[in-house]
């Protein structure tokens, strides 16, 4: 590096480097940092806990280390019944969301309220959290609706999450959480986008998400290419889980056009019953099928209430 | 062998062991790559082609396939290029052959680690770099670093006065590689969240392939068409004018990958313009490579790494055309999310950078080896092959995107989009199967020009001998 040029040409690159970095790093980072998070971005990190992509607590992927979405139509600790509402139930040792640890994350209002209405601070990772979302008139959203906030059951109310998950059926249980590591993991986002555009989407796909949507989820998943339909409010389009367990198990099942892989193997080894999911016996009768020789589908076998692919159809359902 | 020389003294090792190694290995992912690729697009025309296996899922393969062909084929070819075309614009050897042969080693073992866990569904959820942060920083410190400090060493040790444009690309794009790739995976160190980690997300996306794949592909050009024309550089001044395009237009506009995304806007217009800007390093980089043919143009008919090299750098026109346009708010809402930004890729990734990296290995692996091409006949149908293969991926994705976009806009049913892009998924299996068939011609190609070229005299370059076969 002897020549002038070169010292110069080096100071030159360095600082043009420097400036594109600030200019698409730094000052976007000053924005995104003073997002307010929003009910639905509230509801996104509850529901899907700490992280739904690689972390050391679940290395494969296997949906571990995720909360549960509850209905609740009794109160956990009369058992008297009540208005029904979501508490997000994070089982002792459950990581706890993003918002919990790093409160700058809710945004001005938020944090506040969350922190000293909600008392999210004395949730503890070891002894279990039941978060709740609830509204303060005190402050507004951009809206001028009140603006909706993080509060800690356990604390506030004394709900533990062995109380709620006892006074919850198991159809009022949502796996929505680990549902979403299934759907990071089975790479439904390849096609699938998470995001109606601006522009054309709003008839078919519903509202695109808003600035606050996305506050502490990780990984956002909302894709970039599609082969299918989005799926940001497919939960308020259909609804129904029978549906979804045929298309899954066999998607020309009910849409013979669908280019959608099987994913029969998340049904796992058994079936509701516990008896053996016997798929080779299933895919030669759907072939006869498909070949005219008779005249039904084979039956689709009722999954087991732990399996993978109740977490996924949770997921799916969820998305409203 | 190999065993000799990953322990042996750097002065034993033969001149350009490392370059062959890593030759031979872009080749090797080429294949898997492209192998992946027509697999994932048999399962989207014929989707009960091997099915009820997770192994064998789309969402399990498609991931594999990408980074395959951007960290195993189009990197290593680079890393290949660097490693023979450094030292010989310095005057002088690669600083270290054996770093070289260890980090090809490296390379090879941790992207085989990595690919294998991302087969099985271990990923971050994050487009391109999907690795889990492990994984990222196995890249970063086997993977990018010893490249790049090998390149560097190379040029500071070199025995000429100046740095010739296709070294100042080298050396800029491997500083530029490490601070992408530590940068864009913070998401995953640190754990943000949100619009943060998802503008990251493409932050990274874009400048792995702006400021690696881009100009490295580019300074490949500059260095292959001088030396087997024999024409000098047409300017030298238009060469720093696209690199210094390069590094401040090209590292800017990222979030034009997210312009239905709610980031801020100002950041959506300041990456859109930014991003039309991109076409003054194209036109830069076009012109010269071109100008630099004048009266040589006979050698695109006669002459296989001419070929493959101006084909690569006419196909930067229309990849720089979609690129600087697509991106404004007036094109990008009708093709976003459409075939059309998978055509885009594969023109960028396929079409562009492939043919100009196939140029580098076929001419660095004859001049290494000092042995003449085994087959001009298998080498065409090589070429052709891929250009055929590729065109037809290209243009029936493009025409699916169109559909896809006009579907979107007009709201119609989104299984009728699927029936219509039916024959042209069909289309687009074809074409990627064709390049696939391509790669395993150029493999044995190449094999046996290692084996049965014939061998160049001392002192002579590869081109000048005559085609045998």
């Amino acid at each position: 590096m002897n020549f002038r040029e070169y010292r110069i040409g080096s100071r030159m690159f360095g600082a043009a480097f420097a400036i594109s970095m600030s200019i698409t790093l730094l000052f976007p980072s000053f924005d995104l940092a003073a997002s307010v998070v929003s009910e639905v971005g509230l509801d996104k990190q509850l529901t899907s806990g700490w992280d739904s992509g690689w972390q050391l607590s679940d290395p494969l992927l296997n949906g571990l280390n995720k909360p549960l979405k509850v209905l609740l139509r009794k109160d956990p600790k009369s058992g008297a019944p009540m208005e029904p509402v979501y508490a997000y139930v994070y089982p002792a040792g459950t990581t706890l969301p993003n918002g919990v640890n790093h409160t700058a994350n809710l945004g001005h209002g938020v944090e506040e309220l969350s922190v000293k209405e909600g008392r999210i601070k004395e949730a503890r990772k070891e002894d279990g959290v039941v978060f709740l979302i609830k509204k303060s008139d005190k402050l507004l959203n951009f809206e001028d609706k009140p603006l909706a906030y993080m509060e800690n059951a356990t604390a506030t109310k004394g709900w533990t999450p062995s109380e709620v998950l006892k006074q919850a059926a198991d159809s009022d249980i949502l796996h929505a959480g680990s549902g979403k590591t299934m759907f990071v993991r089975e790479g439904c986002w390849w096609c699938h986008t998470l995001l109606p555009e601006q522009t054309q989407d709003w008839q078919v796909f519903g509202a695109p998400p808003m600035l606050g949507d996305f506050n502490g989820e990780s990984p956002t998943a909302f894709g970039s290419d599609r082969k299918g339909p989005d799926l940001l409010h497919v939960g308020s389009r259909n609804a129904s889980r029978e549906w979804m367990m045929l298309h899954f198990f066999n998607p020309r099942l009910v849409q013979p056009h669908s280019i959608m892989p099987r994913f029969d193997y998340l049904w796992g080894e058994v079936d509701a019953d516990g008896k053996k999911i016997d798929f080779k016996k299933w895919r030669s009768e759907y072939d006869e099928y498909r070949e005219g020789k008779i005249t039904t589908p084979p039956d689709v076998p009722m999954y087991a209430k732990d399996s993978e692919i109740r977490n996924l159809i949770d997921f799916v359902i969820n998305l409203k | 062998m190999i065993l000799k020389y990953l322990f042996g003294k750097n002065e034993a090792i033969p001149v350009g062991s490392a370059a062959i190694f890593f030759g031979f290995s872009s080749i090797m992912w080429f294949v898997i790559g492209t192998g992946l690729g027509s697999f994932n697009a048999a399962k989207l025309a014929f989707p009960d082609f091997v099915t009820g296996t997770e192994m064998f899922a789309f969402g399990h393969m498609r991931q594999v396939h990408v980074l395959a062909v951007i960290f195993g084929w189009i990197s290593m070819a680079f890393a290949m290029a660097m490693m023979y075309i450094t030292p010989i614009l310095g005057n002088t050897r690669l600083w270290s052959e054996k770093l070289g042969l260890w980090n090809c080693m490296m390379w090879n073992i941790s992207l085989l680690l990595g690919l294998s866990l991302l087969w099985m569904g271990v990923t971050s959820g994050r487009e391109y770099s999907d690795f889990p942060w492990p994984l990222d920083l196995a890249v970063a410190a086997f993977i990018t670093i010893p490249l790049a400090v090998n390149v560097w060493m190379t040029i500071i040790k070199r025995r000429t006065q100046g740095i010739y444009t296709t070294n100042w690309f080298f050396a800029a794009a491997t500083f530029m590689l490490i601070i992408v790739f530590l940068v864009g995976n913070l998401p995953e160190y640190f754990h943000l969240t949100g619009l943060t980690e998802a503008y990251m997300t493409w932050w990274f996306a874009h400048n792995v392939l702006g400021l690696w794949i881009t100009p490295v592909a580019a300074a490949i050009a500059y260095y292959v068409i001088p030396k087997v024309t024999g024409n000098p550089l047409y300017s030298h001044r238009i060469g720093h004018l696209h690199f210094w395009s390069i590094v401040v237009f090209y590292s800017t506009p990222a979030a034009h990958h997210l312009m239905s995304a709610p980031l801020p806007e100002w950041l959506k217009s300041f990456a859109s313009v930014e991003g039309v800007l991109i076409l003054v390093p194209a036109i830069a980089f076009v012109s010269n490579i071109l100008l630099t043919m004048q009266g040589k143009w006979n050698m695109f008919v006669e002459n296989l790494e001419v070929r493959f090299t101006v084909v690569g750098v006419l196909l930067a026109i229309p990849l720089n055309m979609q690129g600087g346009f697509q991106q404004t708010r007036s094109i990008n809402w009708y093709i976003h999310g459409t075939g059309w930004m998978v055509a885009h890729a594969h023109l960028a990734l396929l079409g562009f950078s492939t043919f100009l990296e196939a140029a580098a290995v076929y001419l660095g692996l004859q001049t290494l080896m000092k042995r003449k091409l085994y087959s001009l006949t298998l080498g065409n149908l090589h070429f052709w092959l891929l250009l055929i293969g590729f065109s037809t991926y290209w243009i029936s994705m493009t025409i699916a995107g169109l559909i896809q976009g006009a579907g979107k806009i007009y709201e119609v049913p989104y299984i009728d989009v699927v029936i219509a892009e039916h024959p042209y998924m069909i289309a687009r299996w074809l074409g990627g199967t064709m390049v696939f068939s391509s790669t395993l011609i150029w493999l044995y190609n190449m094999w046996m020009t290692a084996r049965e070229g014939t061998v160049i005299p001392a002192g002579r370059m590869p081109h000048e001998l005559a085609y045998e076969r």
